[in-house]
């Protein structure tokens, strides 16, 4: 069943991740990833998402919050602004003009993203540095509380945390996404530190008399990176359609003057079989988003993985 | 085996002291407290003092916790504001519990019963048209937000299938014994009622499903891909037994193991779910107690649900671990 040349790239690559593991695995990794096709899709599609977010105010015809279209909405018979010149996907239920909106909640979903992988990011790798690096009762204190955070249900735990705020704004659903994120980043990466402790390359620095603080950023750190970079892609994906099942639940950010995807389609609840469009474009957008970043995290890896190459 | 299980549920009592300990303090930390939960907006000043002295409120908060723990272990939760208001938070408990059960076994069922044998073919096909477009399908069903998917389902699929869309089971006279709409059915022999309750889960379980499908079929695939590689399979191929035996007695058994542990995982996702498909089909379980208590921040609800959510969790991994052993007798053996 093992063809030679799948045998040879395996023994290739784990030799590679032996010898010095950042270089060539990573140069490997991307000489893979390059000729992926599947990579190359979530990459376009996310590189898209990340210009259209920048150039947002820029490209949006209107202003999201201007009810200028309000004299066309008729609450008696269910009517909202239909598409028209000037207005390529018409309005929302309060006359704002919905393709403005739409753009403009590209740029809100890529900060709710980005802020909630990397807050989620920080609080693991200090948990997980601390843990992994000292061991001892450090890594018991820290273990315990991250395993009575896991043993709730993530989404769960994200519903919890909304739920404690008397005003949910933007921030309250950012930190509720990242928090969740925490145990998992700090688990991997106190599996990684734990698992360089006693490496050969760890005992060598501590032989020359490195620092300990210089062992754990300069040694340890950089050789545990790969798996947290594939964990932040595909939390990069949760995040945004998480915060949509908050503002589903009404734990998300009730002013809609900026608006985000989540929460115009968390918001459109109760005219889904009326308006369908106002759910579908924002469902859309996040599914094709969320889609990019999986396709992103699960090809990175695959290729940052030796094992996982066949 | 004995000694691990009896470890690992002394673990989880402390979990659960530890996590009610948190979210009694929560409670407490809330904006106003649970005073103004109950009072609401009409609340006058002394109204306020004596309730507060009611519910022992100004006594210290190990104090209180301690009350709270004795009151909790003679089934006293305290009472719902919000979900089902005046009622106790262990009745709503018990009542709707049976129907999130319900739901999610049939969940489970659908994803097992699709996922095991798609991900097993895209294994056996690796590399081809059929394996490309399940593994897409697999990341599309993660990319979907669950409750906008239910609400497709809800509104495009119920009226071309002729399925119910709202609650448990219409209204029908069917005898209940057990909670469980479908046993219920069963157990007395009221055919129509089972079948009514089985078609209202239908829907909701089919778009809570497709959370652990996604996986279920992606653990499988890759531990079949595994096994495949491995040297005994290619003994029993080469000693001439058949597909089917090899399949069965080698391939499976070996791949299901990571695919248990992975169902176990799951059934956490699968509450968190709940919560959003129950609302959307109006299913009056657990998880519609949780988001109408989210909503209307009905604390002694919310306070019980989450750590029976936590203990179910818990225990149906801990059943996970302990079902190794059926399937790998190696470690039956240790």
């Amino acid at each position: 069943m093992v063809t030679p040349t799948r045998k040879k790239d395996r023994i290739d690559s784990l030799a590679g991740s032996s010898a010095d593991a950042g270089v060539s695995l990573a140069a490997s990794a991307w000489r893979t990833l390059r000729r992926s096709p599947v990579f190359l899709t979530g990459a376009t599609i996310i590189s898209l998402f990340v210009l259209v977010s920048l150039l947002s105010p820029w490209l949006a015809p209107h202003d999201p919050s201007d009810p200028m279209l309000i004299d066309q909405v008729v609450k008696a018979r269910n009517q909202i602004p239909p598409v028209q010149d000037g207005h390529p996907l018409g309005g929302d239920l309060q006359g704002r003009d919905f393709f403005s909106r739409l753009l403009i909640g590209s740029q809100q979903t890529l900060i709710v993203g980005v802020l909630a992988t990397l807050i989620g990011l920080a609080g693991g790798l200090t948990l997980g540095t601390l843990a992994g690096a000292f061991g001892g009762w450090v890594d018991s204190v820290v273990m315990r509380l991250v395993d009575v955070m896991l043993s709730l249900p993530s989404l769960l735990l994200a519903f919890s945390i909304s739920a404690m705020f008397a005003r949910p704004n933007q921030y309250t659903v950012i930190v509720a996404v990242a928090v969740v994120q925490i145990p998992v980043f700090a688990r991997l990466l106190r599996g990684s530190m734990l698992a360089q402790r006693h490496s050969d390359h760890v005992l060598a620095a501590t032989a020359l008399g490195v620092k300990p603080g210089a062992i754990v950023f300069r040694h340890m750190l950089p050789n545990s990176l790969g798996p947290v970079i594939v964990q932040s892609t595909l939390v990069l994906a949760t995040a945004i359609i998480d915060a949509a099942a908050l503002s589903f639940l009404g734990l998300g950010n009730p002013d809609d003057r900026i608006p985000e995807w989540g929460q115009m389609l968390g918001d459109v609840q109760n005219v889904f079989d009326t308006h369908p469009q106002l759910a579908f474009w924002p469902a859309g957008c996040i599914i094709v988003v969320a889609l990019g970043f999986t396709l992103m995290g699960e090809t990175l890896r695959e290729a940052l993985d030796p094992k996982s190459r066949r | 085996m004995l000694r691990y299980t009896i470890r690992r549920l002394i673990q989880l009592v402390g979990v659960v002291l530890v996590l009610s300990l948190l979210l009694f303090a929560w409670l407490r930390a809330l904006p106003g407290g649970p005073v103004s939960a109950l009072l609401g907006e009409r609340s006058t000043p002394e109204s306020r003092e004596a309730l507060t002295k009611q519910l022992g409120l100004d006594q210290p908060i190990f104090v209180q916790y301690v009350k709270f723990l004795g009151r909790a272990l003679s089934g006293d939760f305290g009472v719902s504001t919000g979900v089902q208001p005046g009622d106790s938070a262990l009745d709503i408990f018990l009542q709707r519990f049976p129907a999130t059960i319900e739901l999610s076994a049939l969940a489970i069922l659908i994803a097992v019963a699709v996922g095991i044998p798609l991900g097993y073919m895209a294994a056996k096909r690796r590399g081809g048209w059929f394996d490309n477009i399940s593994v897409g399908g697999s990341l599309l069903g993660v990319a979907v937000p669950v409750f906008f998917l239910a609400y497709v389902l809800k509104d495009v699929l119920s009226s071309a299938l002729g399925l119910p869309t709202e609650g448990r089971q219409d209204a029908i006279n069917a005898t209940r014994v057990t909670g469980f709409f479908v046993l219920d059915g069963v157990l007395t022999q009221e055919w129509d009622a089972a079948l009514n309750a089985l078609e209202h889960l239908i829907l909701p379980a089919v778009a809570l499903a497709t959370i652990p499908f996604a996986v279920v079929f992606r653990i499988t695939r890759a531990a079949v891909l595994d096994v495949l590689d491995e040297d005994f399979v290619r003994t029993a191929e080469s000693k001439g037994l058949t597909a089917p035996t090899i399949r069965r007695r080698h391939v499976l058994r070996n791949a299901m193991l990571p695919v248990v542990t992975t169902i176990g995982l799951q059934t956490g996702a699968l509450l968190a779910g709940a919560v959003l498909t129950e609302k959307v089909f109006s299913f009056a379980g657990v998880g519609q107690a949780l988001a109408i208590g989210f909503e209307r921040r009905d604390y002694p609800v919310l306070l019980l649900l989450i750590i029976m959510a936590t203990i179910v969790y818990v225990v149906v991994n801990l059943l996970v671990d302990l079902s190794y052993a059926l399937i790998d007798p190696r470690i039956r053996t240790r």
